[in-house]
């Protein structure tokens, strides 16, 4: 067993899990992690009690390309402008037209970039996001040079200034970023301390982004709920680049007409 | 030019020992050594100024961005690494196979060797976002991670490296510590680095054991480095990048880089100090003819690389490989193609090229070259997007060059200095060389049949 001393349960209240508002609950069941320490690099599905197993779903018939959620994350993460956590790639489909495909962190169970990391500043939680130790990164972008999906940043610049009390230092939220090491989506692990959804569920306004939790099995676009497997049976959902066996665990549900090998 | 060139080893004067000539860069470094110091000294310094800004605004003063976030560093710390394989080769492969040319050009070989790598694993260091950080290394080193590989593998054949140059170094202290025109403070040196070698017959058996063991164990440690040193890259799933054929690749590539790089060094020194008469022409013949067979390895590598990804064109792999032979950097490409691999071939092949001269212009090709590669493998693969259309661009910025710039003189300093303090050809191993061939020529043919004999 990994030494988990450095890994705090904030365990709140299990519930019956039906409706939003329970899924929000269960959302703040998470662990929060010390940025004081660095958690070895692990595969994290195993079964816990009140564990959960997020997914995020985005619906590509819903979205407009309006560019709402990276806003939306760039605001609350305090990110410069070129560091989009969540990037809405604009592509053509098979018909020759557009459609927009947002691609944030893939939370691979199968992480690249966490295996590369020298010093383990990245780290997969058990509830499947994968955070960066800022305080620990020493910069190498190896994880960069891993990640199939381009969803790495690198803090190249000191960054914007942030007023005192929107600091924050740890993996789980790191305001402002640390100039010289890789930052990436967090998948707003924090927000659910609070019991808020991530920055982008929440400012999707063509409610196209969907968190879910496999353990409890229900997903929430910050306005309607659906059983989650039950949803993605219903939809067809496919992941991105399914074939270099990254297992993602962020599913999308095709639009008409995209090339699914993207 | 060829008509100049004496045509067997011996003295310059006839009143000239090996030993004389040996230490003539030491004794006598003359005017234009320190033009050239205090020019390089001027290149570094400008190069640490650059490394300076670097660290005070961070990795943002040099042009790499999100997609292409691996340039000119790590194009250095490939291309440096590379160049140290010149020693490995000259040294412990030519040893291995008794090529008793090899003489007179060890010394150079290692020590551009060890001034090449020491300067090649600061890069590492130079590319990181926090360089203050390497400690991590030590205390949460993850071995799964290719740069722990890296890391442990530069160190290993750091060591080895030392090690091939102090060896025989101390063989050659022990007979030239008593060297009359040697000042008092290098005599103690000497004497000092020595370790009490009197030349008897034990320690000669002693040493040419432990050469060998040396020169065995750091053909497979090269080997090694190389490798992984691709592993950073072909481990990853990116077209361009994710290929078998890395880890030979920069191994073929690494030695082809390095004999430049000896042959480089060796003609300098050759021509500025009138070495002629001990480092024989024949030695960049066969340097040259190294270079050729290294020269078609690397090319047929290349060739097969594209073809393999080329005439299948996976859409992602076809885009990059457009991006290197047709498009933004055909004109890098086919250079490195020309100067690379058909110009120093052509020098070597045509008899009337075969020159000291000459074969030192296909060196410098060489050099340039494979720079020019090390920096397409690297840059053009990262252009192309991930996901989507967007191709982002790369352009080194002055604080890069500068600090590329500064290394690269740091590795012309080293060899300098190395050969203000210490003998530029390898006394002992050229004795011993030569010894041989006379036993062989005696017990071959009467007495004598040996012309290269000598008191």
């Amino acid at each position: 067993m990994l030494p988990r001393r450095n890994v705090l349960r904030l365990a709140v209240a299990g519930a019956a899990l039906v409706g939003s508002g329970k899924l929000l609950e269960a959302f703040g069941t998470l662990e929060r992690v010390s940025a004081a320490h660095l958690p070895p690099p692990r595969r994290g599905t195993e079964a816990e009690p009140h564990g959960h197993q997020w997914v995020f779903l985005i619906d590509l018939r819903r979205c407009d390309g309006c560019g709402d959620c990276t806003k939306g994350c760039q605001e609350m993460h305090h990110l410069p402008e070129e560091q989009e956590w969540i990037k809405v790639h604009r592509l053509e489909d098979t018909t020759g037209g557009d459609y927009f495909l947002p691609v944030l962190c893939q939370m691979c169970e199968r992480p690249p970039c966490v295996q590369v990391c020298p010093v383990a500043a990245t780290f997969q939680t058990p509830s499947g996001p994968i955070l960066v130790d800022q305080s620990t990164c020493i910069g190498c972008r190896m994880c960069m040079a891993a990640c199939p999906y381009g969803v790495r940043y690198f803090n190249w610049q000191e960054p914007p200034d942030v007023p005192e009390e929107e600091r924050h230092a740890d993996a789980l939220l790191q305001i402002p970023q640390v100039r010289g090491t890789v930052g990436k989506c967090d998948s707003c692990m924090h927000a659910s301390l609070e019991n808020l959804l991530p920055a982008c569920v929440e400012s999707c306004s063509m409610e196209a982004i969907w968190i879910g939790d496999f353990v409890t099995d229900v997903a929430t676009n910050g306005r309607d709920s659906v059983g989650l497997s039950q949803y993605m049976r219903e939809h067809d959902v496919y992941r991105l680049k399914e074939h270099l066996g990254t297992e993602p665990r962020v599913y999308y549900v095709a639009g008409h007409g995209q090339d699914l090998e993207y | 030019m060829a008509a100049t060139e004496p045509p067997t080893t011996g003295p310059q004067a006839p009143s000239e020992t090996l030993a004389d000539a040996a230490l003539r860069p030491v004794l006598h470094a003359g005017r234009r050594w320190w033009l050239v110091f205090g020019a390089l000294v001027a290149l570094v310094l400008i190069g640490v100024a650059a490394y300076a800004t670097q660290l005070v605004h961070g990795l943002g003063v040099t042009g790499k961005n999100d997609q292409v976030f691996w340039a000119l560093y790590t194009t250095s710390l490939v291309a440096f690494i590379g160049f140290s394989y010149g020693g490995a080769l000259v040294s412990a492969i030519l040893r291995l196979t008794g090529a008793t040319w090899r003489g007179s050009v060890v010394r150079i070989a290692e020590t551009t060797a060890l001034a090449t790598l020491l300067v090649g694993a600061l890069f590492p260091v130079i590319h990181l976002g926090h360089p203050e950080r390497v400690w991590e290394f030590f205390v949460t080193p993850q071995f799964n991670s290719p740069i722990v590989w890296d890391l442990v593998a530069i160190a290993t054949y750091l060591l080895a490296t030392v090690v091939l140059f102090g060896l025989p170094l101390v063989a050659d202290m022990g007979t030239l510590s008593a060297h009359p025109a040697l000042g008092p403070r290098r005599r103690r040196l000497y004497h000092v680095l020595s370790f009490g070698w009197r030349g008897s017959h034990a320690q000669r058996r002693h040493l040419e054991n432990a050469l060998t063991v040396v020169a065995i164990l750091i053909v497979p440690l090269a080997i090694v480095v190389h490798t992984v040193l691709s592993y950073a890259f072909s481990l990853t799933s990116r077209p361009g990048w994710h290929s078998t054929i890395f880890g030979p690749y920069f191994v073929i590539g690494a030695i082809y880089s390095g004999v430049a790089v000896v042959v480089l060094a060796t003609v300098l020194y050759r021509r500025a100090y009138h070495l002629e008469g001990w480092i024989p022409a024949k030695v960049f013949r066969n340097l040259g003819y190294v270079m050729v067979a290294l020269a078609i390895a690397y090319g047929y590598a290349t060739f097969t690389e594209l073809t393999t990804e080329g005439y299948v064109s996976e859409v992602a792999d076809a885009a990059v490989l457009y991006t290197l032979v047709l498009e933004r950097y055909a004109a890098l490409f086919w250079g490195f193609v020309l100067f690379g691999l058909i110009v120093p071939v052509v020098i070597v092949v045509i008899p009337r090229t075969r020159t000291p001269g000459w074969i030192a212009f296909a060196s410098i090709c060489v050099i340039g070259a494979m720079y020019v590669k090390r920096f397409l493998i690297t840059v053009p693969p990262l252009t192309r997007p991930l996901i989507g259309g967007e191709t982002a661009t790369y352009t080194p910025t002055l604080v890069e060059l500068g600090v590329v710039t500064g290394a690269a003189a740091g590795i012309g300093l080293i060899v300098m200095v190395v050969f203000r303090l210490f003998p530029v050809l390898a006394v002992y191993e050229i004795e011993e060389i030569e010894a041989q061939e006379r036993a062989e020529a005696t017990r071959i043919a009467p007495p004598a049949a040996s012309p290269q004999a000598r008191a």
